[in-house]
């Protein structure tokens, strides 16, 4: 039986039966919601050639925008400086809704760091069109031509007549355009702008420093159960899914009102009270077939390389077996990098009411229209049936167990005809994430005499991404499935030395089919370029020193592209590089440093970095001191945005090259917490210094992953020049460097 | 039905319903309904559920209620009132000089873990009221930030300390 979800003006009231059960803190939630009220009764996506689509003009001369992507901590209120720019309105008079797939337009997921790249030219396109239609009133109103008339924070008026004046509000109050989204309005020249390209404050932090903020993970709805998944600690191959042997439902009577949600492999626990909920999923007997289909965590990447793989030629020119034989030093190696976690400092949570309609499911996902063709297929639903709310929640940096919890939660309430919040526990985020792939690298690479790159071979292994969330393999029995190949699953042939002129170039992607003995696997932040980067960045380093160059010097040579240049040129002037061949300094010492360089970037921006690190022989702990990051992402539309998000990528990069790796045996992961995936601790970070290359006259681009890959590989490089040693698997924990240590120096011994 | 618990959260005394071995944070967050503390491992590894207990940091996910009978909570939503009992001022500030120092720095991204990171802070600077950053990164060192604004977190806490020796003068 459904009920109907009451229209969202009546949430207000705090009337009728569905009553957001949290307390609706501040006056910014309730004014969203009379702000999008009206809107929210119809499926979405709303059309997207309208301009009401995009914007609302209000009575009180404000306007409501509204946004198809989510925020997740980088700041997506930079799409409303840009819409404040193009209709002359101050930032203060702008404001976005919660993304709904019932009110707000779909612009895609809020992934590729996109917002600003694909989002930023709609909304400013949509943002002119609403203002050209409003001087279009305006100068009715007036009985002035528009080319009369300035505008300066939504007040209209006849330039040299200044009592000749009216307001947005006034002209459209509350009112629709009814207008076509051409596309075609003027926009604002880039000279002109006064919002665009300034540090405007984030709206969000004073909520959520007091504890106001409304996570996702706060969300209650009334006659609600928690609601737990029970599933084996730690996932074991994608397509074995997690079979069950035996539930035995007895195991949690004695927990008051807990009781067993199970379709077919899917069981979770409900019960009123949220302890009892998490003690019941502990308690319960159940027990599942774990075959040993893996390969474990060492032997993956023999595994890789054997497989039977799809292999496409990623880019090709001139003659690279050729070129490599009458270079004048070649350089080649292997080099792993591990499956690593998205681990979401606060596991994903979802709410649903399935029994409502629409049902409805409110979770921190990165896409509404995604997560709601996935909650639909294991409801039963048309996608229209189904409502998605976006409530943030901790920073997912990919597919995180987003989708995987939005369907638990969808399951478990229409199991017991309740409303259902799942949390997902530490260990099933851990355990059960669609992690970034492993990948396996062979490179090659030739020097001429002058200095030149002259060839470059890449043949990269790795696997595609699963699309078929945990929820519903286990509840429907749908069989494990890949993506396609595509963009950010194949080779990237920027990062892989695409930044530099090489005439002979071959980069061969090796597709291995990731279903039966693979991890599950997604888009992890900037996918597969810090891996990437950790083997092409060394090789050119290892190029650079064998011509007996310094690293910047020698990228400089290689370069043509000034905006590759500007972000080596701003990263070197910022760490005070000095010239030397890398390594030249390394000593018998028992505490070294070392510094190193690198380059890439993830789609479009340039990305540079500089590390500098310390390097204990004894321990074979290595800390990095100092991270310095370039990035030139076009017109930085709020450069504070953009630095904060260069810093965060300074100190993920140190932790991903020193710290992260999912662990797994032949049957399960194991890497199930932070001892088990430890990440970079507050008392390890380096110090950072983010360098925003400003391009007012370039496109703005993303800014959101496109310097970790550098940042990784920079430390890789600086453990060669603080050591002499190579270290061409990560993270580069105190073991792997201790070996490599104890290979170097047989190797020096072995030359003499 | 056992009789209900009281504890006293925040300067108030609450009664609540859960039995005395249930972890504090559930108490917290779904009793009385606090947004401060919340849940990140349910193990005491990163901080995201942590108060102050009779003002020292406590990992609220593995203290179970019966714990804190007859101590005194402090969450995030306390903290300007614990400060300002602290510092013997007449009433409490609208936030806590670190909430207001991670505001002027814009610090945080994804912001979850800045409860850990506030009560954190705060209770550093209750008796440290100049660290160097030595004893931040020391301190600090429990409480995890997956989104790296490690850096921008040391820059508030020595900015609150610099604010809070003005309130001294």
């Amino acid at each position: 039986m459904s009920r109907p979800l009451v229209p969202r003006r009546d949430l207000l009231k705090g009337g009728g039966a569905l009553v957001i059960g949290f307390s609706v803190a501040g006056t910014s939630f309730a004014q969203e919601l009379s702000r999008s009220a009206g809107r929210a009764l119809v499926a979405g996506p709303p059309d997207p050639r309208q301009i009401d689509t995009w914007i609302a003009v209000h009575a009180d001369n404000t306007a409501t925008m509204f946004i198809g992507f989510v925020e997740l901590g980088q700041g997506t209120s930079a799409l409303l400086q840009i819409a404040a720019e193009e209709l002359d309105l101050d930032i203060s008079q702008v404001s976005s809704v919660r993304l709904d797939t019932h009110v707000t337009p779909n612009q895609g997921a809020t992934v590729a760091s996109a917002s600003i790249d694909r989002g930023g030219p709609q909304i400013r396109a949509a943002a002119a069109e609403a203002r050209q239609a409003l001087l279009t009133l305006a100068a009715k109103a007036l009985n002035a031509p528009v080319e009369q008339l300035t505008v300066s924070k939504g007040v209209v008026s006849v330039i040299g007549s200044s009592t000749r004046s009216t307001k947005y509000g006034d002209l459209l109050g509350d009112r629709p355009f009814n207008i076509a989204f051409t596309g075609n309005a003027p926009q604002k020249p880039v000279g002109q702008y006064r919002v665009v390209g300034t540090n405007v404050p984030r709206r969000d932090l004073p909520d959520k420093v007091s504890g106001r903020y409304l996570y996702v993970q706060h969300v209650r709805l009334p006659n609600m159960l928690h609601g737990r998944i029970v599933r084996p600690r730690g996932q074991g191959a994608y397509a074995d899914g997690a079979k069950v042997s035996s539930v035995d439902e007895t195991s949690i009577q004695d927990i008051p009102g807990a009781r067993v949600v199970r379709r077919h492999d899917f069981i979770g626990v409900v019960a009123p009270n949220e302890w009892d909920a998490v003690r019941a999923a502990r308690q319960l007997k159940a027990t599942w077939e774990l075959p040993p289909s893996l390969p474990g965590d060492v032997g993956v990447y023999d595994q890789m390389r054997a497989a039977r793989t799809i292999d496409t030629v990623i880019a090709e020119r001139g003659d690279v077996a050729a070129s490599l034989d009458r270079a004048a030093h070649v350089v080649g190696a292997t080099y792993r990098a591990p499956y690593q976690a998205h681990a979401p400092f606060g596991p994903n949570c979802a709410v649903a009411d399935a029994g409502s309609d629409p049902a409805l499911v409110m979770c921190s996902t990165q896409s509404v229209y995604g997560t709601r063709d996935k909650v639909a297929v294991v409801l039963g639903l048309p996608a229209n049936k189904v409502r998605v709310q976006y409530y943030e929640g901790a920073g997912t940096f990919g597919r995180s167990c987003f989708d995987d919890a939005a369907q638990a939660a969808a399951i478990m309430s229409q199991a017991v005809g309740r409303p259902v919040r799942v949390q997902f526990m530490r260990w099933d985020e851990h355990g059960w994430d669609n992690y970034g792939p492993a990948h396996l690298a062979d490179v090659r690479a030739g020097v001429d005499a002058a200095g030149k790159i002259v060839a470059y071979e890449y043949h990269g292994w790795q696997h595609v991404w699963s699309t078929i969330e945990t929820s519903e393999q286990l509840a429907l029995g749908t069989r494990a499935a890949e993506s396609a190949d595509g963009t950010s699953r194949n080779l990237n042939k920027v990062t892989l030395g695409g930044m530099y002129d090489i005439p002979n170039v071959r980069l061969v992607n090796h597709r291995v089919p990731g279903v039966n003995g693979y991890l599950k696997a997604s888009n992890l932040r900037s996918p597969l370029d810090v891996s990437f980067a950790f083997a092409s960045e060394q090789t050119i380093d290892d190029l650079a020193r064998s011509a007996g160059i310094d690293a910047v010097e020698f990228r400089r040579r290689n370069i043509s592209d000034p905006r590759w240049l500007g972000v080596l040129d701003a990263v070197a002037k910022a760490a005070d590089w000095t010239p030397r061949v890398a390594g030249s300094t390394a000593s018998r010492a028992n505490i070294v440093t070392g510094r190193g360089v690198a380059l890439g970037t993830h789609l479009v921006s340039y990305g540079a970095a500089i590390a500098q690190i310390r390097v204990d022989k004894a321990t074979g702990l290595i800390v990095a001191t100092h991270m310095y990051g370039a990035l030139d992402a076009g017109l930085a539309v709020n450069p504070a945005f953009v630095e904060n998000q260069i810093s965060g990528q300074l100190i993920q990069a140190a932790s991903r090259m020193l710290k992260e790796e999912v662990r797994f045996n032949k049957t399960n992961v194991t890497s199930l917490d932070w001892n088990t995936y430890p990440i970079l601790r507050f008392g390890e970070h380096p110090n950072v210094t983010p360098i925003v290359v400003q391009r007012p006259d370039a496109r703005s681009t993303g800014a959101g992953e496109e310097v970790i890959a550098a940042a990784a590989a920079a430390i890789a490089n600086a453990f060669f020049d603080a050591t002499g040693a190579r270290l061409r698997e990560f993270p580069m924990t105190p073991a792997r460097v201790k070996a490599a240590l104890t290979r170097s120096n047989d190797g020096q011994r072995g030359d003499r | 039905m056992a009789t209900p618990l009281t504890i006293r959260v925040n300067e108030q005394t609450r009664s609540v319903a859960a039995t005395p071995d249930t972890p504090l944070l559930y108490v917290l967050t779904d009793e009385l309904r606090l947004q401060g503390p919340r849940f990140g491992c349910g193990l005491g590894q990163c901080g995201s559920c942590s108060v102050l207990v009779d003002g020292v940091e406590t990992r609220s996910c593995v203290t179970a209620l019966r714990a804190v009978q007859g101590k005194s909570v402090t969450t995030l939503e306390g903290l300007p009132a614990f400060y300002a009992k602290q510092k013997k001022l007449s009433q409490p500030p609208a936030l806590h000089p670190l909430q207001q120092a991670i505001i002027e720095e814009q610090a945080l991204q994804c912001g979850y873990c800045y409860n850990g990171m506030i009560v954190k802070g705060a209770e550093l600077l209750s008796h440290t009221p100049r660290p160097t950053e030595a004893q931040i990164r020391s301190a600090m060192d429990g409480h995890l930030c997956r989104c790296g604004t490690y850096p921008r977190i040391m820059k508030a806490i020595q900015r609150a300390s610099r604010a809070m020796a003005e309130v001294n003068k």
